[in-house]
């Protein structure tokens, strides 16, 4: 809904075929982006070091390079957030790599709208953190400086599992956060294993925030991976 | 749009179509039972039972339950077609209404009796026309009967029960069906009988008491065995339909030659061979087994008269009857014989000659319409024993022996009473029959003249002389001599008869047993086991079978009997000739086993070798081995045609999938890729102002069409000039909603190749499942717009290991199934729960629900309701079952009363769920 109008942010396209680049291409200059891509992994980590793109869209399924592996040479001297492009079925690749430091995922066929807020997201993110410590999105409030959650102005009790899980999907609001990721940072990573925590904790934080319990549009699952909340 | 490029599997598969089209004559089976009461209508309900569970369309035309309770039961399971009302002299009969079964049109009709006679004035004089009917109009049946309805059986069982039979069917009316056997011991039924729970119409309670006598019904349970092992399965004569009918016989005619132990048989038997042969027809050789007991050398004789009418290619039957000319007619009549060749008596003493002249006005005078030719044998050279009186005498040292000591002891004992003579003479007497009850005719009849004499030696006066004084004594002599004999012959004849009862029941027992353990062989591995343990049991015997393999014969893994080299070769010469070998037969008499080929007249499958421990191998008992012999190669038969059928089956299966895989697919295809083009064309062909004027949802960022639901394709109308932009917007629609529709079959397809691949490896983990529900509804969001939800899921979370991609899958197939099934605005029910240590998701709709007939189908690839909407490739409902089953989880569809049809996934819920702490 919004054209960027802030110095053009650019992006590296690492995509093999020429019909995707040539389409993210328009799409992504048509939003004001800067575009540059590249066939290959060696090629994209070649123009990554070299353009020093502020976000990546990077495809898993490369000729030359795992698409895990080039995410991992990125990440060694780069934070610039990294997009992944993957297909379906490919679900266990997908986890590894947001595992491994990509901050979201996009699947193909994907719809632009869709790829356009999860790079807005991740730009969001990648940008050093304002003072802006209130967070909106529908009914819910958070506000992380007092720790106090509102859902339609009313104050909502959450256990302590649950403001940490909450806080955690706050503060990366619209991008996916992985099953290891969210066990790793609220109960260590020894409880990696541990997923019926999440859907025990997931299930009452959606009966607390949730207008509609059995329809979430807050907190999103995102089968196989994670969850995500929503922001807007 | 798919031109047949290849021309074999086309012409193949029109000859198979043709094929299918000449069977659509309904196929007939037919419960048959030995007589009423052994269960037949309930075993038919039951069977049809099955056939409703499988989803076929099974109405009751006519089913008489005499109000049993259980078949009353059964019978409600079926929707009945009313009977039609005949007023026939005062009285309101009841009949099946045919026309009204022909109009309902179902796939199987139930219809009880085969064998009635139908009420005058009916369309038909006989039910069994009516069934034809159905049959013609392509409706399967089943039916029952009793094997006295049998036309060819009726005489002998008239003879056995001496109950009149008057309603008969024709054997023709049997000749495409399928016979099943409904058997219960005769001892079971005389209970059932005393019970009040066998229904029969309007008999005398003397001739129902007559009719269910036991040994009558062991004679009729052989019959009904009899009748339904030697009848030639349906798969047999599919074979010989479409296999070139090489072999077929060319005439009606069947000859039978009488064979005994004499060796004018062998001429005789000759003889028979040579009117075959010319009349290119099957021959019997049949031996009748009296009550009494061949001397070793005449059964010796007999075995090698067999033996040569086999080689001849006779088929050989033994049977047991008291009565000679009986025992000859019956087997006549039950294989519908047209003529019996029987040897012209010649020599032997004059007693001899009445006899076989009475033997042979008898079956002048009882054999009907079948013919009887009596042939003048050569003689002989071999020096004939005497036959006749002669075996009676034969019995064993030991029992005259017996006989000697008891009338002795007997003596002894009445020597107290000596001063009364007429008590040690009826205390004779008594021994006597006594003495018949346990030893031979032979014995028994010394044993009277041997008390005769010794009542009159030691006790009548004047005592220690054979002489007689008094006329009164003589008198009293006389009479016991006569009385004695008499009697004493008459017990042992009975027991005689009872002991071929008992032995006949025997064979029919373990001819029974082996028939119905072999019905249930669906291998050839099956089949030997069975025919080994049955061999063992009733043998005593060790056996192995052989089956050729490239040019020899391998031996069956599973053989008790280990055969040697030379074993083998026997074997080997037994499978080549297709005649019996090794010991007890002319043919490599000094082999350690018998080897009896297992063939049928289409071919030889291998070889059935026996090491029975016995000296010498009594002809009922040889007969039973053969017998056990053909019916096992019959069953091999049988496997071996159903195997080449399956094949048949299997590979005009995969065409017809093939065929509707390129079908589906170039159309599923095309369609969104002929709207992708034509929309994209078009909006290259225009101007539009305005870029920001598209409006985008805000759930998805897609491009919602002004109304849901594909658009009238309008490309180059004028209008798209008129109003730019709103055209604009439908094009782009359009373009998405094709793009979906690909989307959806592309990945179908892989969901299918994935599955058929075996690739589908689940990953589980713990999730909720209620999560799984609302994610798949989330993603569905735009497909399900025109279909109210109702949601019903649990407040709490219902944890379950599961892979949540493929649960998810299958739970959007069945929601996509739903809504393109049912109209726009029906609601869509969806719920999860968990039940007894699974979790349950179904999807509910009120759509038109699944026709009976489609039921048994729906999860086929490929396989869309009959009147399915177009869109979908059939591929759904087949990857959700795919994706649940990968799961250890199952999924199953029935109607809804109301109207419209339920899925349900069950998954199993196979650990139990951790607990989590909540309030931390």
């Amino acid at each position: 809904m919004s054209t960027e109008t802030k110095p053009r942010s650019t992006a590296l396209v690492i995509d093999d075929e020429p019909q995707i680049r040539r389409l993210l291409r328009v799409t992504l200059e048509a939003n004001g982006y800067r575009v540059f891509d590249a066939a290959t992994g060696q090629d994209g980590l070649v123009e990554a070091a070299q353009r020093k793109p502020d976000v990546i869209l990077l495809d898993l399924g490369l000729p030359d390079l795992d698409g895990v592996q080039v995410l991992k040479r990125i990440r060694e001297w780069s934070c610039a957030p990294v997009i992944i492009l993957s297909v379906r079925d490919q679900e266990e690749e997908k986890v590894a790599a947001l595992d491994s430091g990509a901050d979201d995922y996009v699947t193909k066929p994907f719809n632009s709208a869709e790829l356009l807020a999860r790079l807005r997201a991740a730009l969001r993110h990648a940008q050093p953190q304002g003072a802006d410590a209130i967070f909106r999105a529908g009914n819910l409030e958070v506000d992380l400086s007092k720790r106090l959650v509102f859902k339609n102005g009313a104050e909502v009790k959450l256990t302590p599992i649950e403001y940490s899980l909450l806080r955690l999907l706050v503060t990366h609001a619209g991008k996916v956060l992985t099953h290891r990721q969210l066990l790793t940072e609220v109960w260590g990573e020894k409880s990696v294993e541990q997923s019926h925590y999440l859907r025990v904790h997931f299930a009452h934080l959606r009966e607390k925030l949730e207008s509609n319990p059995s329809a979430p549009e807050l907190i999103l699952t995102e089968p196989a991976v994670g969850y995500r909340l929503v922001c807007r | 749009m798919t031109k047949p490029e290849r021309p074999n599997p086309d012409t193949l598969l029109a000859a198979l179509q043709k094929e299918e089209a000449g069977k659509k004559r309904g196929q007939l089976k037919v419960f048959v039972g030995m007589c009423p009461g052994v269960g037949k209508t309930y075993a038919m309900l039951e069977a049809a039972q099955r056939e409703l569970k499988a989803g076929r369309d099974v109405v009751i035309g006519y089913v008489e339950t005499h109000g049993r309770k259980e078949t009353d039961a059964l019978a409600t399971n079926f929707s009945t077609i009313p009977r039609l009302s005949i007023e026939y002299r005062g009285v309101t009969l009841t009949e099946m209404n045919l026309d009204a079964v022909l109009a309902r049109r179902p796939q199987l009709a139930l219809v009880d009796e085969l064998a009635h006679t139908n009420v005058p004035g009916s369309r038909h004089p006989k039910r069994w026309q009516d069934i034809q009917e159905l049959r013609d109009a392509g409706i399967d049946v089943f039916t029952t009967l009793n094997v006295q309805h049998v036309e060819s059986r009726a005489d002998t069982v008239k003879q056995i029960t001496g109950a009149e039979i008057r309603e008969t069917v024709p054997d023709s009316v049997l000749d495409d069906a399928v016979l099943e056997l409904v058997d219960l011991p005769p001892r079971e039924l005389v209970q059932r009988l005393h019970e009040g729970k066998v229904y029969m119409a309007d008999r005398a309670a003397a001739a129902i008491q007559n009719f269910f006598r036991e040994s009558n019904l062991n004679a009729l349970r052989e019959l009904a065995l009899r009748l339904v092992a030697d009848h030639v399965g349906e798969d047999t004569i599919l074979f010989r339909r479409t296999e070139s009918a090489a072999g077929a016989w060319k005439t009606g005619n069947r000859l039978l030659v009488a064979v005994g132990p004499s060796p004018l048989s062998e001429p005789l038997i000759r003889w028979t061979r040579r009117m075959a042969d010319e009349l290119r027809c099957p021959w019997l050789a049949v031996h009748v087994e009296g009550p009494q007991s061949l001397s070793e050398a005449a059964q010796a004789r007999l075995s090698k008269n067999l033996d040569t009418a086999r080689e001849l290619g006779a088929e050989v039957l033994t049977t047991t009857d008291e009565d000679l000319a009986r025992g000859l007619l019956r087997i006549a009549r039950e294989r519908n014989v047209t003529l019996i060749v029987l040897g012209k008596p010649s020599g032997g003493g004059w007693l001899n000659r009445i006899r076989s002249g009475q033997f042979l006005r008898r079956l002048m005078q009882e054999s009907g319409d079948i013919d009887l030719h009596v042939v003048k044998a050569e003689k002989a050279s071999v020096a004939s024993e005497k036959t006749g009186w002669q075996p009676v005498l034969i019995s064993t040292a030991r029992q005259y022996a017996l006989a000697a000591g008891v009338i002795f002891a007997t003596g002894l004992a009445s020597l107290p009473f000596a001063s009364v003579p007429r008590v040690p003479g009826l205390i004779f007497l008594l021994v006597v029959v006594l003495l018949a009850l346990f030893v031979g005719r032979g014995p028994v009849l010394f044993a009277g003249a041997l008390s005769a004499l010794t009542w009159n030696f030691f006790f009548l006066p004047p005592r220690y002389t054979l002489f007689i004084h008094s006329l009164d004594d003589a008198i009293l002599f006389g009479t016991y001599f006569v009385v004695a004999l008499v009697l004493g012959q008459l017990v042992a004849r009975i027991r005689a008869q009872s002991d071929a009862e008992r032995r006949r029941e025997e064979r029919t027992a373990a001819l029974y047993e082996l028939t119905r353990e072999l019905a249930e062989a669906g291998s050839r591995d099956e089949v030997v086991w069975q025919l080994l343990g049955q061999i063992n049991r009733v043998f005593h015997a060790r056996a192995a079978v052989t089956f050729p393999s490239g040019d020899k014969l391998v031996p069956h893994p599973d053989n008790t009997l280990i055969l040697t080299e030379k074993e083998l070769s026997v074997s080997d010469w037994a499978f080549r000739q297709r005649k019996a070998a090794g010991r007890f037969t002319d043919n490599l008499p000094g082999a350690g086993a018998l080897h009896l080929p297992l063939g049928t007249e289409r071919k030889t499958f291998g070889v059935l070798a026996v090491g029975l421990p016995e000296q010498n191998l009594p002809l009922a008992q040889r007969d039973l081995l053969e017998t056990f012999a053909r019916q096992a190669a019959l069953v091999l038969d049988r496997v071996e045609l159903r195997a080449a059928a399956e094949q048949t089956r299997l590979f005009a299966e995969s065409e017809r999938l093939s065929r509707a895989l390129l079908n589906s697919i170039s159309h599923e295809l095309r369609t969104p890729l002929a709207a992708i083009t034509s929309a994209a064309t078009a909006l290259a062909e225009v101007e539009f102002p305005g870029v920001e004027s598209c409006h985008r949802s805000q759930a998805s960022g897609r491009l919602v069409p002004p109304h849901p639901g594909p658009l009238p394709r309008r490309e180059g109308e004028s209008t798209i000039e008129q109003q730019p932009a709103d055209q604009r917007q439908m094009l782009l629609a359009e373009i998405q909603e094709a793009n979906a529709r690909l989307n959806r079959i592309v990945g179908n397809l892989l969901d299918v190749a994935r599955l058929e691949s075996g690739k589908v490896v689940p990953r589980l983990d713990w999730h909720d499942a209620r999560d799984v529900v609302q994610t798949t509804l989330r993603e569905l969001h735009q497909e399900m717009s025109a279909h109210p939800v109702k949601l019903d899921l649990p407040s709490d979370p219902i944890l379950i290991r599961l892979d949540f991609s493929l649960a998810q899958h299958a739970l959007a197939n069945l929601l996509v199934n739903a809504i393109t099934h049912t109209p726009p605005g029906t609601p869509v029910e969806v719920q999860a729960k968990s039940a007894d240590s699974s979790i349950l998701l179904t999807v509910s709709d009120r759509g038109p629900g699944i026709a009976a007939n489609f039921m048994p189908r729906i999860f086929d690839k490929f396989s869309r309701a009959p009147n399915a909407p177009a869109g979908g490739s059939g591929l759904g409902l087949t990857i959700a079952k795919g994706f649940v089953e990968a799961q250890g989880g199952s999924i199953t569809v029935e109607n809804r009363p109301g109207g419209g049809a339920t899925f349900t996934i069950r998954l199993p819920q196979s650990e139990r769920p951790p607990i989590v702490e909540a309030a931390i």
